[in-house]
């Protein structure tokens, strides 16, 4: 009964908790070798949230956002969305292309370029520990990028779950750089049917 | 004094002047408003699918285009607004992320479009303003005092429809 998330149980939500703790930690290793810095990750957000509530989660939906989105195909389809607050992507792309902080005010080819490889990089991370964990393949699409409001960018994913009820289950971890400069947001958001298949997976459905 | 009434996504709310509605970062859902020049009554709903027939989760109507306008219009009649004198305006539909093989959800927008404009048009109410398509994200408000529909985007500039 997967049509509404609204009732899982609390073992079923600490599994799923626990998906993003090794996924995001796979992530976060990933961030920290590219860009040489120690990244800081909170303990992922495993939480069943009203549609027109998710853009809360990042500050609101007229908040300005980068926002970099795969698709995931295989057994349990999904989507990813990398959200990032416009300065921390300046200031990633600072540190990406070897520029100084403050550098970057707007995002030309090679930035998003560069931007749209990170968000690859760290869903292809956060994949892998989920096959470890649970022995479901899944592949990313390429990723494609937008900087816009933040209820814009997540309309993508809420509409296709608002196809199937009222509610997103969201697992999403923010990362933070060592000096706070960088801050963002990983969600994996699984299209409806694909919860049960995950659940099932690690032995809670 | 003049409120800003928020409405969020998949809702709609009605108003009269000098109140404004206003709906914040909509992508591919539409902001469509119906005004009376008259009474100064209208109302802003925020739809985010063109068919409740083709949804498994369709209690709340307002999710939309078929069943959101319907309820909109009926509230506002039974404020004092006449149907004869209501106008439409809309604003929306964008596609974000541009994929080579954009399935049909990602094309949602359009859809969104085109749902609302063919229930305007039964309903026979006019569209006296349309700003849908595009990759950007819009805020959108109406002004009840004057039926004014303002769209606010991030960097393809603010335009009254």
């Amino acid at each position: 009964m997967s049509d509404d998330v609204a009732n899982l149980s609390p073992v079923q939500m600490d599994a799923l908790r626990e998906i993003g703790n090794v996924g995001a930690g796979n992530s976060a290793t990933a961030l920290s070798q590219i860009i040489s810095r120690r990244i800081d990750m909170d303990v992922p957000r495993v939480s069943i949230v009203p549609l027109d509530e998710v853009p809360d989660l990042v500050g609101g939906p007229d908040t300005m956002v980068v926002g970099v989105f795969l698709r995931v195909y295989g057994k349990a389809p999904s989507n990813i969305l990398f959200l990032l607050p416009k300065e921390s992507a300046f200031y990633l792309v600072d540190m990406l292309m070897g520029k100084t902080h403050g550098d970057t005010q707007k995002l030309d080819f090679m930035d998003e370029s560069a931007l749209m490889e990170i968000g690859n990089i760290l869903s292809g991370a956060y994949l892998n520990a989920l096959f470890n964990f649970t022995n479901i393949s899944l592949l990313p699409s390429i990723p494609a990028l937008a900087m816009d409001m933040a209820g814009a960018i997540l309309s993508v994913v809420l509409v296709q779950l608002g196809q199937m009820g009222d509610h997103a289950l969201v697992i999403e971890t923010e990362f933070k750089t060592d000096d706070d400069g960088i801050k963002g947001h990983f969600f994996l958001v699984p299209d409806p049917g694909s919860l049960d298949i995950i659940l099932q997976a690690v032995g809670v459905s | 004094m003049p409120e800003l009434i928020k409405v969020g996504m998949a809702d709609y709310k009605v108003g009269r002047a000098p109140d404004t509605l206003i709906s914040y970062g909509l992508g591919s859902c539409i902001g469509i408003s119906l005004y009376d020049p008259q009474t100064k009554i209208g109302g802003l709903l925020h739809i985010m699918l063109p068919d409740s027939n083709q949804s498994r989760a369709n209690e709340n109507r307002a999710k939309f285009a078929d069943t959101g306008i319907p309820d909109m219009l009926e509230e506002l009649i039974r404020m004092g607004a006449a149907k004869s004198r209501l106008v439409a305006k809309l604003a929306g539909g964008s596609q974000m992320f541009a994929f080579a093989n954009a399935s049909d959800i990602m094309r949602v927008g359009l859809r969104n479009a085109s749902a609302s404009k063919e229930i305007l048009k039964k309903l026979s109410i006019p569209i006296v303003g349309e700003d849908t398509g595009g990759n950007y994200g819009r805020t959108v408000q109406i002004d009840l005092s004057t039926g004014v529909y303002k769209v606010k985007t991030i960097d393809k500039g603010d335009k009254e429809i």
